[in-house]
């Protein structure tokens, strides 16, 4: 297996709480992976993790054979790791298309001191055109604050893929969305998976039963299970602790 | 309600004049800051303006633009007077020379405090600025054979300069002037530029979203510096012309007041804003020209008219304006 972003023994904790115990999983190169767990699973410390915004309490994470567990957080973005965040996470007061213009030149050198943005229109350009693939093309001059919750959450989705990841990392990227505007995110999702490496947190499991390649589940912070989605639908383990929510409390329950 | 809901949705098509307007922003302050002095009272006071209002703009860089809260100012505006006041005083060197010479000291001052303070945030930022820029205060205060001390450096005479074999009264006010314009102007055209280049948006992005920027790929620490030393230059050169317009140093322009009122005039004029600095400082002057011929507590009037402009126009005096213009 080819993987591309794995974790070793990965622990963190805050203060005498364990929210992340002993994870070492893999995510191979080109498929679409989610990673799901009941609440409190220690999905969003993983998520936070993988994507350098705090290292592990102990244990490593490594991106294309190199180890990353130290490295700051933009360290993580230059080298190919993108994210979007749970909670909407734009630059509020700039215009749509500043926001993704602003991301893209993240990765172009960064001492231009004098020269204007104006000078760099390929920058703009990409920004337009990465702003009509997440489908708000028509909104590339309004302030990102003036934008509709589903809109900011493609905003970012525009953001993410500015920097040309290797992976795209999404956390609960239809979190508070409409049906429709889910539909819509979920197929831009399975059409950016075609080209890259897309790892999706995920709360709703039902969501990513149908898309994602293999399945990765957390319990407790501890990793529980991982495989297809054929695999995780007939783990009995999975079974207990997920889908048997809200069900009668399960007797005899394992350690895992 | 609906009406402006439906407005949203479109996209805005027409760009606002004042869009236009910001891209001749150096050209319009420019001359804005020509004509000046026929506006003022006297020119001293335009002088007096002139320079706070380089040293407001440099300080609204960290604060405004990055959203910083520095309260070590001082350090940087009283390192550039004293070493260019020094080098005049004590070593005769040219007032260009002296000039550049302030404004290195005090780029080299906000290197060194930068470092030191950078990492902190907030309240924990103003308090290391507050806490350093005091420790320069009392190293100059105790190096008097250098400084002067408590009394100040005096002896910063520079009667005429020579600008391309031309010799010039430096003390006629009106000369003096110009002279320092020239110097401000130049700062503030980089400055607008800087404000346009990549460099400035990415100044934007950390101020709107620090985390954000981050996860984008940007060194927001190390930005951070280079525009607190950035700031600190631009601090320094006011310094530095302060010293040549003054003729002395007094050693108050270390003290934290001296921070204090760089905020006073950010706020006033409207942090974030281009020309809000300059507008901040003729205020806060205009105030204590006014108000001091009638008591000797004139800063009761300015604090008074801060905490107005505080609780009713956060925006600034400049910044309320462009607001109300943008909603026009």
């Amino acid at each position: 297996m080819d993987a591309i972003l794995s974790t070793r023994n990965a622990s963190k904790s805050f203060g005498g709480f364990t929210a992340l115990k002993d994870v070492s999983v893999s995510f191979e190169r080109g498929k679409l992976t989610a990673v799901i767990g009941p609440n409190g699973a220690g999905k969003s410390t993983f998520f936070n993790v993988v994507s350098g915004a705090f290292p592990p309490s102990s244990g490593s994470v490594l991106f294309d054979g190199k180890d990353m567990t130290n490295e700051p957080p933009h360290a993580f973005a230059r080298a190919g790791i993108a994210k979007s965040f749970q909670i909407t996470n734009v630059f509020a007061e700039l215009t749509a298309q500043e926001n993704v213009r602003v991301a893209a030149q993240a990765m172009t050198s960064r001492f231009q001191l004098f020269r204007s943005r104006e000078a760099y229109p390929d920058l703009i350009e990409k920004a337009d055109q990465l702003l009509e693939r997440v489908g708000i093309g028509h909104r590339r001059l309004n302030r990102a604050r003036e934008l509709a919750h589903g809109e900011q959450r493609s905003l970012e989705m525009a953001m993410a893929l500015a920097s040309d990841p290797k992976v795209l990392l999404l956390d609960e990227p239809t979190a508070g969305m409409s049906p429709e505007e889910t539909r819509q995110m979920m197929d831009l999702i399975l059409r950016l998976a075609e080209e890259r490496t897309v790892i999706i947190v995920e709360h709703k499991m039902k969501l990513v039963m149908g898309i994602a390649q293999k399945l990765i589940v957390l319990h407790h912070g501890e990793l529980l299970a991982e495989g297809t989605p054929d695999e995780i639908k007939a783990h009995d383990e999975v079974k207990r602790v997920y889908l048997g929510q809200g069900k009668p409390a399960v007797t005899g329950r394992t350690a895992a | 309600m609906s009406l402006a809901q439906s407005n949203s949705t479109v996209a805005p098509t027409k760009r606002h004049w004042l869009v236009t307007a910001r891209q001749y922003r150096f050209p319009l302050t420019l001359a804005f800051l020509i004509v000046f002095p026929w506006l003022m009272p006297y020119e001293a006071l335009a002088v007096n303006i002139l320079i706070l209002g380089l040293y407001a703009l440099g300080f609204n860089l960290v604060f405004g633009y990055t959203g910083l809260l520095s309260f070590g100012h001082a350090a940087f505006l009283g390192t550039g007077a004293y070493a260019c006041g020094i080098a005049v005083a004590s070593y005769g060197i040219g007032w260009f020379g002296a000039i550049l010479i302030g404004t290195s000291v005090a780029t080299f001052t906000a290197a060194i405090m930068g470092v030191l303070a950078i990492r902190t945030r907030g309240i924990y930022f103003a308090m290391v600025t507050l806490a350093l820029s005091m420790c320069v205060y009392y190293a100059l205060y105790q190096m008097q054979w250098l400084t002067g001390g408590e009394n100040g450096l005096r002896g910063v005479n520079i009667k005429t300069i020579s600008v391309l074999g031309v010799e010039l009264p430096f003390i006629n006010p009106t000369v003096k002037y110009y002279v320092i314009l020239a110097f401000v102007a130049t700062a503030i055209w980089l400055f607008s530029r800087l404000l346009a280049s990549p460099f400035g948006a990415v100044l934007e992005a950390i101020r709107e979203n620090e985390e954000r920027a981050k996860a984008c790929g940007y060194d927001v620490a190390h930005t951070k510096l280079l525009v607190f030393i950035i700031s600190g230059a631009i601090c320094g050169l006011a310094g530095a012309l302060n010293a040549l317009h003054l003729s002395i140093v007094p050693i108050e322009t270390l003290h934290y007041i001296t921070s204090g009122q760089a905020v006073m005039m950010a706020l006033l004029g409207g942090m974030g804003t281009f020309f809000g600095p300059f507008i901040g400082a003729a205020t806060f002057l205009l105030i204590q020209d006014v108000a001091s011929t009638i008591t000797s507590h004139w800063q009761l009037f300015v604090g008074i008219i801060f905490i107005g402009f505080v609780l009713f126009f956060p925006k600034g005096i400049w910044g309320s304006i462009l607001h109300w213009l943008e909603g026009r």
